[in-house]
């Protein structure tokens, strides 16, 4: 296995500005000492709650917002601090990490036709000349699953599945290395999900793609990621393969999150440890493990020491007091 | 209807809008009904008309558009759709109660949440200032929010949007209503949230012996919660069943393709990965229905006949209805 990208204790810190003269009043700690590694071919899923930083780990990633420290490695580059890349290096690596968005409605520009959505960013990087990118555009609307024909429509005129499409296609167009699908399938309807998580586990296939896959449906993560991250306020707590994730969970917070899933089947037995109270806000994480105020099994540690992520073998990775006891 | 428990008994309702892009026949045409103490869901995927049904029975139709052109209503054996609308306040809140997918959007933001369960209970029950609010903060109590009396106080802002789906909750159940409609009332929060008021909703509905109307996409939260579905497709019941019948033997295509298209968590790890079962095309707009099987034009098993005849609903019994032309009906076999 190949790591195409590693990602080493990222922080992002988000300063809250009040006053008329802006002064930072606190920080967000959206996301606060992440790593992980992303090997070639591989599906890294990233699950957890409203607001435990998944998206702003992808958008760390992508390099779209400032860092506040952390290493980020792609192909064995340090890309970290974009500013001090060469301009070719860092339009290389813009093509070649692309993202799909949740929302297939608000992230096609709707005054342009899906020939120049999925065109234009092969035209502004002249990868191509006209004739070839009109032939890549039919070619990408095939492979998703649209009808080259339809290329002179607007976004308006499909639904939101097609939308879908459209997007996975403009990201396919730069020919890239890693797609950071982020919670592509939670805004369409159920009967239309299927046909995405469908298409992006062929497509990864045929074009040889490495994903992140953000999202908070653990079923869907279970089916298409082969190794999954889970994040609670802005921290990994558990990380492994998804079998031995799903038959061996290990942080409280994943058994917890396991167990909070209905199940589509009535008969399924119901063992539900229930937490109590909602999520801390990350301007104000608990000290100690940032779970302690909630988990079912805190002692007397847990509220002073922040639990490090360690590897409990078989490449199964736990942040829990639990696991350093003797 | 042959039982005596039927609190509400809808019967051949339909609720149109009239649009400058035409007609949507949103309700066409849902007789069921709610069994006192049970719990009903009713799913099908955004814009198949769930809400308007809940609407409907409140007497809430957003207007001018909206408009019920057809059925009876009965609570409790009276048609409620002809009440006037003084009558229907009296109703709503008292009798049926109702909680939204936003709490925010129907809780008042410029007065305490303590205030608004009040004015709930001062509106339809004989007690005094005092009394109401001491009633306001044990229903606090009750949907188990911490520090009920200092909360009480507290604007719905300065609540997560867990605690303020609490409060709805909370003001819901507020007069015991016989019926409560909770319309997608989790789909917003977080898994371990939902969790906590999924349960919070089922151990009240035993306190208070409340029938509960549960409308929701989420297959997971209908097997949980409910006794008896309905299916709904394009305005229409396409499915109606015990728990048991729609997830162990469904019978129309769209409920079959639709158990089939969702991953179940675990599977992949105990069964190895298989494509999801696709279901091709597009949920359907309300405005641009055809004639036949709304669902014909996503059907695998869909025949010539479809594409025109109007498909009614067979009864198989068991309370098992199904509308689709591939099922014969008990009597028929
Ligand atoms: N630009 C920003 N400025 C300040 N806070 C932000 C910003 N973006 C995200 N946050 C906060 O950071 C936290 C993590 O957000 P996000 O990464 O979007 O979470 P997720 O995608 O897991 O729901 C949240 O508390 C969010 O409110
Ligand atoms: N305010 C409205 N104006 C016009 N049409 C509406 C309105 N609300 C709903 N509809 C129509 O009614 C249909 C059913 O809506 P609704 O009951 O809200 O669906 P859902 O099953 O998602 O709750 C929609 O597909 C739409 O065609
Ligand atoms: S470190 Fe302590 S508080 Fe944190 S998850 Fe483990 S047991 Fe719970
Ligand atoms: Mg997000
Ligand atoms: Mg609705």
């Amino acid at each position: 296995m190949e790591p195409i990208l590693e990602v080493t204790d990222l922080k992002v810190h988000f300063p809250i500005k009040k006053g008329i003269f802006a002064q930072t009043k606190g920080y967000v700690y959206a996301v606060d000492g992440v790593s992980f590694t992303l090997n070639k071919g591989e599906t890294l899923g990233v699950v957890g709650e409203s607001g435990c930083g998944k998206t702003t780990t992808g958008m760390a990633v992508l390099q779209l917002l400032d860092i506040t420290s952390g290493k980020i490695v792609f192909n064995g580059k340090d890309i970290s601090d974009i500013s001090k890349m060469p301009f070719d290096e860092v339009i290389d690596f813009r093509k070649k990490v692309q993202i799909i968005f949740q929302d297939p409605f608000s992230s096609l520009n709707p005054r342009m036709t899906i020939e120049h959505i999925i065109g234009d960013p092969m035209r502004i990087h002249k990868m191509f000349g006209e004739k070839e990118i009109k032939e890549r555009v039919a070619y990408l609307m095939e492979k998703t699953g649209l009808r080259p024909g339809q290329a002179g429509r607007y976004p308006h005129e499909f639904s939101g599945g097609q939308r879908q499409r459209i997007g996975i296609a403009r990201a396919l167009s730069m020919g890239p290395e890693i797609i950071i699908a982020d919670e592509p399938v939670s805004a369409l309807d159920v009967s239309i999900q299927a046909q995405i998580i469908n298409l992006l586990v062929e497509l990864q296939e045929e074009f040889d793609l490495s994903y992140i896959f953000i999202a908070h449906d653990l079923a869907v993560v279970e089916h298409i990621c082969d190794r999954i991250a889970v994040m609670y306020l802005g921290k990994i707590v558990e990380m492994a393969s998804y079998e031995e994730l799903f038959l061996n969970p290990r942080h409280p917070y994943t058994k917890a999150l396991f167990s909070a899933i209905p199940i589509a089947d009535p008969r399924a037995k119901k063992d539900r440890t229930l937490l109590e109270g909602d999520v801390p806000s990350p301007r104000h994480p608990p000290s100690g493990c940032s779970f302690h105020p909630r988990c079912p099994e805190c002692f007397k540690t847990c509220n002073i020491d922040d639990p490090v992520l360690r590897n409990m073998g078989n490449d199964h990775f736990v942040a829990c007091h639990l696991y350093n006891r003797h | 209807m042959n039982h005596d428990d039927v609190l509400l008994n809808v019967r051949g309702l339909k609720t149109y809008f009239y649009t400058l892009d035409g007609i949507a026949k949103a309700v066409d045409g849902m007789s069921f009904y709610l069994d006192k103490g049970e719990t009903l869901a009713i799913v099908g995927e955004s814009g198949c008309g769930k809400s308007i049904t809940a609407l409907s029975i409140m007497g809430l139709v957003p207007q001018p558009a909206g408009k019920i052109v057809n059925g009876k209503i009965y609570l409790n054996n009276d048609d409620i759709l002809e009440y006037p609308e003084s009558k229907m306040q009296d109703i709503r809140g008292d009798k049926i109660a109702m909680i939204f997918q936003e709490p925010m959007t129907s809780l008042n933001p410029l007065m305490t949440v303590g205030s608004q369960i009040s004015e709930m209970i001062l509106r339809h029950r004989r007690v005094t200032k005092k009394e109401s609010w001491e009633r306001s903060v044990s229903m606090l109590e009750k949907v188990q929010i911490p520090s009920p009396g200092r909360r009480a106080k507290d604007y719905p802002h300065q609540l997560s949007g867990g605690m303020r789906q609490r409060v709805m909750i909370a003001i819901a159940l507020s007069c015991n209503p016989q019926i409560l409609i909770a319309d997608e009332p989790t789909t917003a929060l977080d898994v371990t949230i939902q969790a906590q008021i999924l349960d919070l909703m089922l151990r009240l509905k035993q306190d208070y012996e409340t029938s509960i109307l549960m409308i929701t996409h989420d297959l997971g939260v209908v097997a949980e919660v409910a006794q008896r579905i309905i299916v709904m497709y394009a305005g229409k019941i396409i499915e109606e069943g015990n728990v048991f019948s729609i997830f162990e033997n469904p019978r129309h295509p769209y409920t079959k393709a639709l158990l089939k298209s969702i991953p179940k968590f675990g599977n992949r790890t105990e069964h190895g990965r298989e494509p999801l079962q696709e279901i091709t095309g597009i949920v359907p707009n309300l405005y641009k229905l055809g004639s036949g099987c709304s669902f014909c034009p996503r059907c695998k098993e869909a025949m010539d006949i479809c594409k025109i005849k109007d498909v009614g609903l067979t009864d198989l019994g068991n309370g098992h209805r199904v509308r689709c032309l591939l099922c014969k009906s008990k009597r028929e076999e």
